[in-house]
């Protein structure tokens, strides 16, 4: 599968399951769109891979056969694999019949061309030429139907030239690659895990009323509490006893606003510091705070102990008031802009986030986050509201055209400070091209209800925090341990290919397949998909690799 | 190549043997830009 886009003057062409990115020009751009889009071709290629590369043509028949086993008879496939991918004239026709996707018509031309079912089920039925074909890009029938398709609007040679490069990346693993993982990632998905990581909810109650706020001002569908030091020292225990060989833990102290049970915060982190060396484990602990106490002793003991802090921020003064209010309804945006700018350069701009929030009411975002650069931050996240349609801030499906607007207005503004030597991090472009992770993280999620839960304050154990407060996820407690295995199992298959809309997406490799959390609130089902907010991702997808794009220009 | 100019020279199919360790921490940092604990140690 090859994801094509233009954005900001660059032609993108993302080789989806190798994850290569080329930029190309407009001849190989538009010769990959013909590839992409046009069945009609299917016969002369696979034909002429079969005279031309018998070898290739054998593989891709044998198992090409293979995996259409369900579509083509029992009796038929044996004899395409014992035969070198050869189906009879008349048993070609019983394939097309079979998968019900050639027509008539197609069938008999397919069979005749390229004589083998296996390549008739998959190029035909998939609408791609080349998708899972051993086919050369650079042969006489490609290059002649390519040329064919565009009709002279590009010099004969130029669309020749273009074909043998798309060829030798094809060859190279790098165009055109085939999904594989399948298998690889259900095994996967059958290993023992590990918790990593804890998300300690160490107040449900908080100081602000912002508007969006999932956990209703901190309260989580229920009642106002604090966690105690020994619920918490019960939650380390926990994650110290269920987390096997793992030495590197992470603990997020969460509320609601961690700061109004800031004594029990420090204790824990003492308590889990004095058993780090006992057990060989390391903490890692993190903070999510409004601002509104922070104080130079917070700042102090975070900057000695805290991995990364969020700091909570929407932006623009009559943004981040207009959602992020007192309970009586007062700014708080004066309050916390200081302290946060004092807490970034005393963390030297590094291992932090200023994390805001954008909403129906700020569809022009761009300006929410480039005040935050301006203010100085060089950490920013500015994110989507997620919350029922029915709420006057949500985010519509008729919004989305602004919104893509304004993450092509913020990238190409992203791109032009990182030249002139101011740039900022924005989390949501922030892509790794030569690292990352493998492909079994890539594709199996984020780690929520296997390794990584949240604790309430009175010791419950769920997925994450944005399950919180709904019983049917409740999936144990600290003392006793998780009991629910059947939400563990679920969990732990929780990934793309239980997804059938991120089968055939491009940003599968850069999303996991979305958030279970958002997909349960808005399906009913982990394993479904919010569709505004696959929008919202494969646009960032595509804005980030522009923005790879641009600064690789020089 | 006079057409295509590649950004990215690592592939997804060569982490299939060598990789599934199991040591990355959780994400939510994103799975796109996530480091990889064993190449980290490397």
């Amino acid at each position: 599968m090859v994801h094509l886009f233009k954005n900001n003057g660059y032609n993108i062409a993302l080789d989806v399951c190798s994850s290569a990115v080329h930029v190309v020009d407009d001849v190989v751009y538009d010769v990959l769109e013909v590839l992409n889009d046009l069945p009609g071709l299917c016969s002369a290629a696979a034909g002429t891979a079969g005279a031309d590369h018998p070898a290739s043509a054998e593989a891709s028949c044998t198992s090409g056969c293979a995996e259409n086993a369900g579509k083509c008879s029992a009796a038929e496939a044996p004899d395409c694999a014992e035969s070198t991918g050869k189906c009879s004239a008349a048993e070609a026709p019983d394939c097309a019949e079979s998968t019900g996707k050639c027509s008539a018509v197609e069938a008999p031309d397919c069979a005749e061309n390229a004589g083998d079912c296996g390549t008739l089920a998959d190029s035909c039925g998939s609408g791609s030429i080349v998708q899972g074909v051993q086919t050369r890009l650079d042969s006489e029938a490609v290059v002649s139907q390519v040329q064919a398709v565009l009709n002279g609007k590009y010099a004969g040679e130029e669309i020749r030239t273009a074909c043998e490069e798309c060829e030798e990346l094809r060859a190279a693993g790098m165009l055109y690659t085939e999904d594989a993982y399948r298998p690889a990632i259900e095994e996967f998905a059958q290993r023992q895990t590990v918790v990593k990581a804890l998300c300690i909810h160490i107040a449900h109650d908080c100081n602000l009323a912002c508007r969006y706020c999932f956990a209703e001002e901190g309260e989580y569908h229920g009642r106002r509490a604090m966690m105690s030091a020994e619920v918490g020292k019960q939650a380390l225990d926990f994650l110290v006893a269920n987390s096997g060989n793992r030495r590197n833990l992470e603990v997020d102290f969460f509320g609601g606003e961690p700061t109004l049970n800031w004594p029990v915060v420090k204790e824990l982190v003492e308590y889990g510091r004095s058993i780090e060396e006992a057990h060989n484990k390391n903490f890692r602990f993190t903070l999510t705070t409004n601002g509104v106490l922070l104080n130079d002793e917070i700042m102090e003991f975070c900057n000695r102990e805290m991995g990364n802090v969020v700091l909570s921020i929407d932006g623009r003064p009559e943004t981040n008031n207009r959602m992020r209010p007192f309970r009586g309804g007062q700014s708080s945006y004066g309050l916390i802009v200081p302290k946060f700018q004092k807490f970034a350069e005393l963390r030297h701009q590094n291992n932090y986030y200023v994390r805001g929030t954008f909403t129906h009411y700020n569809l022009d975002f761009a300006a929410d986050v480039l005040h935050l650069a301006d203010l100085g931050f060089k950490q920013i996240s500015v994110e989507p509201v997620v919350a029922p349609p029915e709420m006057d801030y949500a985010i519509r499906e008729e919004d989305l055209p602004v919104i893509m607007e304004q993450y092509d207005i913020l990238a190409q503004e992203i791109i032009r400070r990182e030249k002139e030597g101011r740039g900022f991090n924005f989390f949501h472009f922030m892509i790794d091209l030569e690292g990352g992770p493998c492909v079994y993280k890539r594709l199996s999620g984020c780690g929520s209800g296997t390794e990584y839960l949240a604790v309430t304050p009175w010791g419950d154990l769920y997925p994450c925090h944005q399950f919180v407060g709904i019983d049917e996820f409740c999936m144990g407690n600290v003392t006793e341990g998780v009991k629910r295995e059947d939400l563990v199992l679920k969990f732990k298959h929780c990934n793309v290919y239980a997804k059938p809309e991120c089968a055939s997406c491009f940003s599968r490799f850069f999303c996991s397949g979305g958030c279970a959390a958002n997909a349960h609130h808005f399906t009913g089902d982990i394993n479904g998909n919010y569709e505004i907010g696959c929008a919202m991702q494969k646009k960032r997808v595509e804005c980030a690799l522009m923005i790879k794009a641009a600064l690789a220009d020089g | 190549m006079k057409h295509i100019k590649t950004l990215n020279t690592k592939s997804l199919q060569s982490t299939v043997k060598k990789g599934g360790c199991g040591e990355c921490q959780t994400s939510c940092c994103t799975v796109g830009n996530q480091v990889c604990e064993q190449e980290k140690k490397n």
